[in-house]
């Protein structure tokens, strides 16, 4: 991915250690020293807070910024993610999915990305490596055509750390789609301009109505430059959805991220079984394409949502959104929601098997939890209704876990 | 599509033994991929990592649950894990030791897989000898190639060029090549011809 | 008999106190001596409309400050705010004050925002454009902190400037960790036997900056202005991370009367309770000699904030400890040793 990066022609670039983006900064760094990357400044920074602030810097004064995080790393500079919204700066930055904690966690989900969904950056799911490479060009140009941040999910480790075959894109290809960046507003000691200065109730609605604006336009852009991306690399990269076998689909799947890859599997085997379902993977979450999910989806009975995250209290994000897209449609499917892959706990295709059946035969109200260990809750909410001080939550389980195992291997 | 488990520890090269294979056998044409399942880092501490490869494009994103070929880099892992868990009825099995099969306690296991999918390469010693470290991912590919045949060790040979370059890429390419000798007279030896 | 008093064996000693002029506006004065103020070519980067309060010494600072960062850089400059007094008053919607390339991001960031506004301009060949960051008490020595160490640490090409009015104004007078001991705010009321902030508390984020070993580290009072523009027309002659800590009375935080603000921060000065120094790569260079040294209660007398100093019955043991403070200074500054003496 940092070679891809690289082809962009980042001017700035600054991030923090945060597993699992670490090794795609540390290829840039080592880039810059040899040389190979030209024209950039690579600075190591003190925390993600400083990595998002020095980009903010560096676009504001007409540079390309680029930096990537996960996360606690996330949630660290979400002051600072929402500063370079409001500011309308260019940024694009690399998420590498990871759960937030606590409990601390460094394995794939997506509620990194969801905390900050309101926060008024574009948040594109690449499926596969190869996505996440072509993403970046795309984020690059839609970033600086908007003068809007964009975040770049990635899948922590099932993507970041997999390697697989993808096809490097030409630097030539790479410029002739990203020209080089020509700020809307930039500090030049030529022409001074304030930037940053305080908005009272007069005008700050106006503010935050232009940025959706922004954000619908790009619902309009991200289709136009995939066409453009696939004429010019011949790849089909980006856009806001795709579909997979949807046509004639009873039952359709909503997913982000690399799980598609293995759903797609899964939906082949149960094609071949007589059953009428499809996919359909959602590129562009933010900004939510409401229309074109609606039209992807309401001609189905039932419609599962998959999803890695979900708001505690509440629901499933995107299940809440899809809810959203079909709302007073004439006709339109039920909505089923399904957690999965909380944490990285691994999504495997028996489970999908039971659970899109399920959907059609025994539907459920309110979330379903994939392959949830019913016996641990059990456990646990006997242990605690027992005595007061019943401890960590998360160690409890963890032992009721442990404890588990011994017995299965004692059998 | 052929599947397969690597299991060691960290520090043993895990992560970079399922890389290797993939580049192998992406450079035979094939579609390949390759992801480990991380713990926190940290060496001695048991890591699993996966190698996908197959003639069309690779979709699933699953751990990988039913191998069809197993390399066990480090022995003293069967104690605490199942590292055996889903290998297919006519999976293969490599195990990183100078021990037989049977001190391995491992002949009941080689009973039920098909003649000839089970062995075990000297890998450490191997890595020793030509390396000079205790490093015994890559003479394990090597044997693997033989064992297997899924990949040709020319293609082994320039995955590990590629990965290390000068005297560290040529001794790594010895004794991933003695290893995979060292398999292939084996099952000469026990009156098998191995095709690749 | 002779006259010892008229033999040329005696020498008196004389020492001149003041060198130069404190005023500002004079150009009655050498070329030399003249302030950036008194020129009408000045730059006037924080121009008049600004809503800063009567008195503020804040933005006495860093319209010296920032002219005389324009006169060096030959206009090319550009400055990053952290949240604050001076932003705030500088920038109501929809007016801006600034005459120079502006922008403020957050509270904490500021040092971090102008590493990367230094890298823009390096990565675009335009190295000759300079990056200054300024910030109150409470985005340096606070929130600001680490992203200010890690400023200093890469030795980003960024000149830091932290107007110290020893406490977060803006909000209402809440302490900060630049608040003095004994200070009455809103968050260190004067009750109790510790009155005001607690003994203990405070860093020197000047020392601070000594100790990262950057280039050049100065203190400077608005009770000289000559001096201010001195350092920073200084450090913009250097490349490297720079930091100038200025002391900026606030009437209003204070308690203390508007026309008193330059006063009171030459009384912080002569007491040595703000020392001013300067020091390259983490060693003291020079200091300001104190020219008629007054007791520390000359200086908190006039603030309403020590008022409790003065009534209480643990006033006089905090005085003692203030004084105390002020006479480490003079010791560890050379704040009266004789002149050329560092």
């Amino acid at each position: 991915m940092a070679e891809g990066i690289a082809f962009c022609r980042p001017e700035v670039v600054c991030a923090y250690p945060i597993t699992p983006q670490t090794h795609i900064v540390e290829a840039l760094g080592e880039m810059v020293r040899t040389g190979e990357l030209k024209h950039c400044e690579f600075i190591n920074v003190e925390s993600e807070f400083a990595a998002l602030s020095v980009a903010i810097g560096a676009s504001a004064a007409g540079a390309r910024a680029y930096t990537a995080t996960a996360s606690q790393g996330l949630l660290f500079m979400a002051e600072a993610v929402y500063n370079a919204s409001g500011l309308g700066l260019p940024i694009v930055m690399t998420l590498g999915n990871r759960a937030i904690g606590a409990p601390i966690n460094i394995w794939n989900d997506h509620s990194d990305a969801m905390s900050m969904r309101d926060a008024g950056w574009m948040q594109l799911f690449a499926e596969t490596n190869q996505e996440a490479v072509d993403l970046h060009i795309q984020a690059f140009r839609l970033a600086e055509e908007l003068s809007m941040p964009v975040m770049v999910c990635v899948d922590g480790f099932i993507l970041t750390h997999a390697v697989e075959r993808i096809d490097i894109p030409d630097q030539a290809d790479v410029d002739a789609f990203l020209p080089p960046y020509e700020p809307v507003q930039v500090l030049d000691p030529e022409q001074p301009i304030s930037i940053g200065a305080m908005v009272g109730p007069e005008a700050f609605t106006e503010v935050r109505y232009l940025q959706n604006y922004k954000q619908n336009l790009a619902l309009r852009l991200l289709p136009e430059f995939a066409a453009e991306f696939e004429a010019r690399f011949g790849r089909d990269s980006g856009g806001l959805l795709r579909t997979y076998r949807a046509d004639d689909a009873d039952l359709l799947v909503v997913a982000m991220g690399s799980v598609n890859g293995t759903i797609k599997d899964t939906i082949d085997e149960m094609r071949a079984d007589g059953v009428r379902v499809g996919l359909v993977t959602l590129v562009s979450f933010r900004p939510f394409p409401t229309q074109a999910l609606r039209e992807a989806l309401v001609a189905a009975k039932h419609v599962v949502v998959i999803e890695k995250s979900f708001a505690i209290g509440m629901g499933g994000q995107l299940a809440n959104n899809v809810d959203l897209a079909l709302r007073n449609a004439a006709g339109a499917p039920q909505v089923h929601s399904v957690i999965a892959g909380l944490g990285g706990r691994p999504i495997i295709r028996p489970s999908l098997h039971k659970v899109l059946r399920r959907a059609v035969a025994d539907p459920w109200e309110g979330m379903h939890f994939l392959d949830l260990n019913e016996t641990i809750i059990a456990k646990e909410l006997h242990h605690v209704r027992k005595v007061r001080r019943s401890g960590p939550t998360a160690e409890n389980i963890l032992r009721h876990l442990s404890v588990g195992m011994q017995q299965e291997a004692a059998k | 599509m052929f599947q397969v488990r690597i299991h060691g520890r960290g520090g043993q090269g895990v992560v970079t033994a399922a890389e290797l294979l993939s580049v192998a056998a992406f450079l035979e044409g094939k579609h390949a991929q390759a992801f480990p399942s991380f713990g926190s880092e940290r060496t001695g501490a048991p890591v699993v990592s996966f190698c996908r490869i197959d003639d069309k494009e690779i979709r699933l994103r699953e751990p990988i649950l039913e191998p069809d070929g197993l390399i066990i880099q480090d022995p003293t892992l069967f104690k605490g894990l199942d590292v055996f868990q889903g290998l297919k009825a006519e999976g293969y099995l490599l195990v990183n030791s100078n021990k037989s099969i049977e001190e391995l306690h491992l002949a009941d296991m080689a009973a039920k897989l098909p003649d000839g999918h089970v062995r075990v390469s000297p890998a450490t010693e191997l890595a020793l000898k030509h390396i000079g470290r205790p490093l015994p991912n890559v003479a394990l590919l090597g044997a693997f190639a033989a064992l297997t045949g899924i990949v040709q060790l020319h293609s082994v040979i320039i995955a590990i060029r590629q990965a290390f370059s000068g005297k560290i890429g040529d001794a790594n390419v010895a004794a991933a090549t003695a290893a995979y000798d060292q398999c292939l007279r084996r099952s000469l030896s026990f009156g098998h011809v191995e095709t690749d | 008999m002779t006259d010892v008093s008229t033999t040329s064996a005696v020498t008196q000693k004389l020492r001149f106190y003041q060198k130069g002029t404190f005023t500002v506006g004079n150009r009655l004065v050498s070329e030399r001596e003249r302030s950036v103020q008194a020129s009408i070519d000045r730059s006037n980067a924080l121009t008049c409309g600004h809503r800063a309060c009567q008195g503020c010494g804040e933005a006495l600072g860093a319209r010296y400050a920032i002219d005389a960062a324009m006169r060096a850089t030959g206009g090319k400059l550009i400055a990053v705010n952290a949240t604050g007094c001076l932003e705030v008053f500088t920038t109501p919607y929809p007016e801006t004050s600034w005459q120079v390339a502006w922008v403020h991001s957050l509270f904490g960031n500021a040092a971090a925002v102008a590493t990367g506004v230094a890298a823009a301009m390096r990565v675009k060949g335009r190295g000759d454009v300079r990056a200054i960051a300024q910030g109150g008490d409470g985005g340096t020595t606070d929130i600001g902190f680490g992203c200010l160490s890690g400023m200093f640490e890469r030795n980003d090409d960024v000149l830091y400037i932290c107007y110290d009015n020893e406490a977060y104004m803006n909000t209402g007078v809440q302490r900060s960790s630049a608040t003095p001991p004994a200070a009455r705010t809103a968050t260190t009321p004067a009750i109790g036997s510790e009155p005001g902030n607690v003994f203990g508390t405070g860093k020197s984020v000047p020392k601070i900056a000594m100790a990262h070993g950057i280039p050049y580290v100065a203190t400077a009072s608005v009770a000289d202005l000559h001096d201010l523009e001195r350092k920073v027309t200084k450090a913009m002659g250097i490349r490297g991370a720079r930091y100038i800590h200025v002391h900026v009375p606030c009437p209003l935080g204070w308690g203390s009367a508007a026309h008193d603000t330059i006063r009171l921060a030459r009384l912080a000065v002569e007491s040595g309770l703000f020392p001013v120094f300067e020091a390259e790569h983490g060693h003291l260079t020079a200091s300001r000699k104190i020219r008629r040294k007054v007791p520390v209660t000359e200086y908190l007398q006039p603030q309403k904030r020590f008022a409790h100093l003065f009534s209480s019955e643990h006033g006089p043991q905090q005085v003692a400890k203030l004084q105390a403070v002020a006479d480490r200074n003079i010791v560890e500054f050379h704040l009266l040793d004789q002149e050329g003496d560092v």
